[in-house]
């Protein structure tokens, strides 16, 4: 069956909730779970939905995208027809950086309008998730919703800040928008993945722009609630927003357990990334290494417990790695100990240090940081 | 018309590979798993292009179906190119004189045309049968310095082994006066390592009239070279010095995957200046479990292991549960050892399934009669039952039924007899064991 849908992906969302993890790249090329770069989780979900049209959506601080997506073959999207494209600012006469999702698509206006596809699936990239939208687009259409966005049921912590979340009728149909702050009841949280038909997104976002107004939740879901038909479709397997770098360390831990890794990998959906060609990891002869998660290209001669540890990590003998992120290239020299730690790319931890963070404050080296 | 190339290689993949047994009845030589994430045919292609080299015939024969899928469209080596690039030569029907490939210079002669479409000066030789880093580079200066019709890369053998090697006796200069093949009393330790580079134009004319010759083994080794000898032609023996290992027998495909654990050996695959690249399957990183034990091992992406592992080489995908122990052993993709299986001194191929209890190989130490001791093989796909025994040396290429149940006033394992039909009756003495 010929897909009909465009995937529109957001890259830069968010990126201020962030902080430091952004400080040089967009939200979509953060570095996690060893091998991937936030983006694959969204792009191979696309993919595997039989989705080979899609544009990503950049505006600052892209260099890393751009280097990690190339022409975007390592996802099958390097096609002739659609495939991968990546829309910068500026793209067009008249576009500049834009603000907020309505902003953005209406500069990527004649793109999305040029592609002969019937529905737009749009999402950021805050989210690690493996998604089939097919599921999604049949659930739009079985309904025939406008638009239709995608919730999970969470227990909101008290730091989140204007989450949007929905109340829904027993056919699914959306019949109140709230922001929330601060809340710590559970909620039906919406996590910004988007269907609807072009032609009548299109439209909406036209008009929106054209009042001058910039927010899709506000100025569209919240505001057109009784004139569409707007539907909520609760997603069910693991799935981790990550709003701040305390999400951001606890869904990389996620991964030790089991059965977090079987709903996101997937034999016959599988999460594609930008190859290395790295080694295979090589364990030293006094090496321990307990629950923990390894990529390739690692030489490991001490001791890693609870951790996550990224290609082409080395960690020496004597060292202790506790319940750590290590993002790849770091060095932990002999005899170094981290508990409760994130390291980002190539930082390096030299003999004899120790550093600790604690589980809701994880301590963060920022890339290429020396210790 | 294709751009033309100063020079480009063809890569002489169609070899059984008979000595392999089991890991090659599907499978040609080349494509046989190393390393933990390579083929054999990794290296000789990451050198072609290493080495500056962007244009590969591979040729084909023997069970292609997997080489062509793995080569493809060459891009994890780079190798996709616009003028060029890697392409898969299996030998095809022609109006008259069709035939297989009958031997090494008789797979070129058939592909004179693909070589011809590039122009080239100098067409380098290589098989897929060896576990080395080269540059060629380096070679064709060589090459062209002494002005050679053909080059051919030599490595220093201990002098003892040099009779099991094609031997190039040579003057001072590495000008070869003779080349001898498997010679009972060797004159000189340089063997021939399997790469060669010739003068295009004088490799084409002793081509065809190798054709020409109906009494010719349409061989490199056997007639190009003696020929080329015979005709006072300058012949160059390259001497090469690194790691160099044929990976055609089950002791030297175990010995080579161990080199890779030990610090001593030269071979060095974690080199940013020479990678070595490979096909890789799009898996997480691996997990090791609260239970896992890893000494002195390589392990790779998509394991889950949860038992004990030490001197080993495990691939992709592999399954190590709780209780199980791998020592000294070599696991490719995909394959699962069950709780409480114990695999020593071992080669298990793709996909096999290691049922509870399983006991495949020994420790040479634990044999008594050292005779009796080998690396174990186990073939792809095989099914080997609970509780059921494989004997060190043993090859086994279908499935092994589980042991029977254990008697009652006997906790351990009942002696299990091993299927001999499908393997070497030499190799398969069935072993009666009792062990815990």
């Amino acid at each position: 069956m010929k897909n009909e849908n465009l995937g529109i992906i957001f890259s830069n969302m968010h990126d201020s909730a962030l902080g430091q993890l952004t400080e040089s790249r967009t939200t979509s090329s953060i570095p996690f779970g060893g091998r991937y770069r936030f983006i694959d989780f969204v792009l191979s979900s696309m993919v595997n939905s039989n989705i080979y049209s899609i544009g990503v959506i950049a505006k600052t601080n892209y260099e890393s995208l751009l280097d990690h997506l190339g022409s975007g073959r390592e996802w099958d999207l390097a096609r002739k027809s659609g495939g991968l494209y990546i829309l910068p600012p500026y793209g067009v006469q008249g576009a500049g950086v834009y603000q907020g999702k309505i902003q953005a698509l209406y500069g990527m206006k004649e793109y999305i309008e040029r592609t002969q596809r019937k529905y737009v699936v749009m999402t950021d990239t805050d989210v690690i998730c493996n998604i089939d939208f097919n599921a999604i687009t049949e659930f739009h259409k079985e309904k025939e919703a406008d638009m239709t966005i995608v919730y999970i049921k969470k227990k909101l912590s008290k730091d989140v800040k204007n989450a949007t979340v929905f109340s829904l009728n027993g056919e699914q149909r959306i019949t109140d928008v709230r922001m929330l702050s601060g809340s710590e009841s559970e909620q039906n949280l919406s996590v910004n993945i988007v269907v609807a038909e072009k032609d009548l997104l299109m439209r909406l976002v036209s008009d929106v722009h054209s009042h001058g107004l910039y927010d899709f939740d506000r100025d569209i879901l919240q505001r057109r609630l009784d004139s569409l038909n707007i539907y909520g479709y609760e997603y069910k397997d693991y799935f981790a927003k990550i709003d701040n770098l305390k999400d951001y360390f606890r869904a990389n831990l996620d991964l030790l357990k089991p059965d977090v890794r079987r709903q996101l990998f997937l034999s016959n959906r599988n999460i594609y990334t930008k190859g290395a060609d790295q080694v295979p990891t090589r364990y030293g002869l006094d090496s321990r290494i307990t629950n923990s998660l390894i990529a390739d290209g690692c030489l490991i001669e001490g001791e890693v417990r609870n951790s996550l540890i990224s290609r082409g990590v080395y960690v020496g003998k004597g060292a202790l790695v506790e319940n750590s992120v290590i993002m790849s290239s770091c060095r932990i020299e002999p005899m170094a100990r981290l508990n409760y730690c994130i390291l980002d790319k190539n930082a390096l931890v030299t003999n004899k240090k120790i550093l600790s963070g604690s589980e809701n404050y994880p301590n963060y080296i920022a890339k290429n940081g020396v210790v | 018309m294709a751009t033309k190339k100063e020079w480009l290689a063809m890569l002489l993949a169609g070899g059984q590979g008979s000595r392999l047994y089991t890991l090659t009845k599907k499978v040609a030589k080349p494509a046989v798993p190393y390393g933990g994430k390579y083929r054999i045919i990794d290296f000789p292609l990451s050198n072609c292009v290493n080495s500056g080299i962007d244009t590969v015939g591979v040729l084909t024969q023997y069970q292609p179906l997997l080489l062509n899928e793995y080569i493809s469209n060459g891009i994890p080596w780079d190798l996709d190119r616009v003028n060029g690039g890697v392409h898969v030569l299996p030998p095809y029907q022609r109006s008259k004189n069709s035939s297989w490939y009958s031997g090494t210079a008789n797979a070129i002669h058939q592909n004179v045309h693909f070589i011809e479409q590039y122009s080239p000066e100098y067409v380098v030789i290589l098989s897929g049968d060896h576990i080395y880093k080269m540059d060629y580079s380096k070679m064709l200066d060589f090459h062209k310095e002494n002005n050679a019709d053909c080059t051919i890369a030599v490595l220093q053998v201990p002098m003892e082994e040099a009779s099991r090697f094609g031997i190039m006796n040579t003057d001072k200069d590495f000008k070869v006066y003779e080349f001898q093949e498997k010679p009972k009393q060797p004159k000189s330790n340089l063997a021939s390592m399997g790469v060669y580079i010739f003068t295009w134009t004088v490799l084409k004319k002793y081509l065809a009239d190798d054709d020409a010759n109906p009494d010719s083994d349409n061989d490199f080794g056997k007639n190009i070279i003696p020929n080329m000898l015979g005709d006072g032609k300058s012949l160059y023996a390259y001497p090469f010095d690194g790691y160099w290992k044929d990976v055609g027998t089950i002791d030297s495909l175990w010995e080579a995957n161990m080199d890779l654990l030990d610090p001593n050996v030269e071979l060095e695959l974690d080199d940013s200046g020479w990678k070595i690249y490979s096909r890789s399957p799009a898996l997480p990183p691996h997990f090791m479990s609260e239970t896992a034990h890893v000494q002195n091992s390589l392990i790779t992406e998509g394991c889950e292991i949860a038992g004990e592992v030490d001197f080993s080489v495990i691939f992709a995908g592999v399954v190590i549960e709780e209780g199980a122990k791998v020592h000294d052993s070599i696991v490719m993709p995909h394959t699962v050892v069950r709780k409480g299986a114990v695999i020593e001194y071992s080669i298990v191929a793709e996909n096999a399934l290691i049922e509870e209890g399983a006991l495949i190989g020994k420790r040479p130490e634990d044999c008594e009669d050292k005779d009796q001791w080998g690396v174990a093989v186990i073939g792809e796909n095989v099914r080997v039952g609970k509780g059921a025994v494989v004997a060190p040396k043993a090859m086994v290429d279908g499935d092994v039924p589980d042991a029977p149940p254990p008697a009652p006033e006997e906790p351990s394992k009942e002696p299990s007899k091993e299927p001999s039909k499908e393997t070497p009756a030499e190799k398969a003495k069935g072993e009666i064991k009792n062990e815990k």
